[in-house]
Parts: C-alpha cells; structure tokens; sequence
C-alpha cells in the first residue's frame, strides 16, 4: 500500500518562508495569486494491506514524529 | 558538578561548551544520543548546539525523539538540570522539556553576530552570577530562532516568570529593532516551571575566554557550579 501524509501549519502561525514564496510568485507576474501557505509532504510505502491499521499506525507516527502539532495539523491519505 | 554532554549526530558545539564547563569546574561525561542511560551522579544534561539530523524534518526534530531523550526526561522530572542551547534549545522544545517551537527567522536570514541580552532574573540556578537587568554580550548563530507559542502558553511564561533572557540593545531597551529572527516578546531563553530547564538560542560558551571576545557567557556556567542536585 501506498499512502501520502501532508503536513501543514495551523491557521494564524507565521510562514515567512510562505510569504517569501507568495512574493516571488507575484514578483514572476502569476496572475491571481492571494497569498501562499507552505507545509510538507510524505510518500509513504507501506507493507501489508490492513488498512484500518495503516491508518492508526500513520497517525502515531504523525504525532510522534511528523508534525509538531504546537504549529502543525496532519492529513493521512492511503491509496487504494 | 557532574555535566552530561550530548552529542548527536550533525552536533557541533559539544567541544565549546565542555571547555566552558570544565573552565568553570565541572567534570564533564560525553554521551552518545544512542545511550538509553545517563552516567550514575549526572547533576546537569547538555544538549549542545549544532545541525543534529541536518535540521530535516524540523530543527531539532529528530533528535528530540533520540533515546537518551527519555533518560533526559526522567532526570528533569526528578529536578535535575538540563540546558540546551541553540539547536539544544530546538531539541527541549521538540522533546516536550519546554513549551513552544523554534520557527524561521521572520527575515529568512541566518543570522550570525553579537547580540545583547538582558537577564531577566538572576534568582535561578543559571543566572546568579548575573544581575537583574543586566545586559550580557553575547554570540547568536541561528536561522531558526523565532520563539512561537500559543497565546496561553505566552501568558503562562510572562505571568511565572519563566523568560530568562530577551534580546535587547546595548542600553537594554528590548526593541523590534534589537530582536534579531522575530521572537515573540524578544525571547531569547525561557525556563521550565521548576527553573531545572533552561533552554535559549544564544552561546554563552562561546564568550568565555577575553582572547576570544568577552567573558559574559562564563556567568551562567560559574552559576551552575554553586548548584548541586543529585540526579
């Protein structure tokens, strides 16, 4: 099984490096572009196909590992 | 004084600050990150500066979960002392000793200088030495040293004194100029409830010998000698 974990900062906390993106995006002239959040994405293989328990397994290793959730909320997604 | 020095991988700071803990009268234990126990009679744990892990994930991250975190754990929840320094400082944050989170510098820069501190209080174990509002100079090197907290862990911190420097300029004055990666209410160090933890993002060990700048970072060091914990 294949499964995808994005993680992204909360609403209300500073992303200097999203505003900086935001600027060189205006700067290179991208038409309608508001502003600009940044966050990760994790591709994740995985063994076994039970998935109820890939899910539970991803969602400790989010809170263990993959965000800080002081300043980060998570999305697990599990392909097929 | 019996320091524990942690070293991780991608740790770069560990030799300074053991000079500066030896210089002061400490014996010093070098620990791998991979230990899962602290050497008998530890009284203080370093977690040193440097890049562990390269900084991936987030600064600080990986090795806030490195084995020897647990035996760090237990040993400030029994009261023994720990500080971090710098990426030490990201490492407590990450490993739960110390609320908050070490974000990007507001400016994105990395910034590598001279800064002043003021002491924010001089009543704890690692700030004795100093004076209530005085100002130290001292060495920053960070590109993620933006203290963040929610609104009511802010609060807490302010309202039982747990900040333990603020980044000022050369009178003291704690200015949006002076702050030099955006930190909230100029935080540069903030302590755990018990004042046993203390994490900040400046180096004192880098300021402890004239030939080398200054000796205003030997003052948290000589502080700490006069405090003897059993671990």
């Amino acid at each position: 099984m294949k499964a995808r974990v994005t993680v992204t900062l909360k609403t209300g906390v500073l992303d200097p490096q999203g505003k900086a993106i935001e600027g060189a995006l205006k700067s290179l002239g991208i038409a309608g572009v508001d502003s600009v959040r940044q966050g990760k994405v994790f591709d994740i293989a995985l063994s076994g196909s039970d998935k109820a328990s890939a899910e539970a397994a991803l969602k400790t290793a989010c809170e263990k590992l993959l965000a800080n959730t002081v300043i980060e909320n998570y999305r697990v997604e599990i392909e097929g | 004084m019996k320091a524990a020095v942690i070293t991780f991988p991608g740790s770069n700071r560990e030799g300074d600050v053991a000079k500066a803990l030896r210089q002061a009268g400490a014996s010093v234990i070098p620990v791998w990150h991979a230990e899962t126990k602290l050497p008998a009679g530890t009284d203080l744990v370093v977690l040193p500066g440097g890049f562990s892990y390269g900084d991936y994930l987030r600064t600080g991250a990986i090795a806030g979960r490195a084995n020897i975190m647990d035996a760090t754990r237990a040993h400030a929840a029994r009261g023994g002392y720990v500080l971090g320094i710098c990426n030490g400082f990201q490492i407590a944050c990450e490993a739960g000793l110390l609320p908050g989170i070490l974000m990007r510098n507001a400016d994105l820069k990395f910034v590598c200088k001279r800064q002043h501190l003021t002491v924010e209080r001089a009543d704890t174990p690692y700030a004795r030495a100093y004076a209530k509002g005085q100002v130290i100079d001292v060495c920053i090197a960070h590109g993620e040293g933006n203290y963040i907290a929610d609104t009511d862990t802010l609060a807490r911190l302010e309202g039982e004194g747990l900040v333990a420097f603020r980044y000022c300029d050369a009178n003291g004055q704690v200015t949006p100029a002076a702050n030099p990666n955006g930190s909230q209410n100029g935080i540069a160090g903030i302590y755990s409830p018990g004042f046993n933890v203390l994490g900040l993002m400046p180096h004192p060990e880098n300021l402890i010998d004239g030939l080398t700048g200054g000796t205003d970072g030997r003052g948290m060091f000589e502080s700490l000698m006069a405090c003897r914990k059993a671990a």
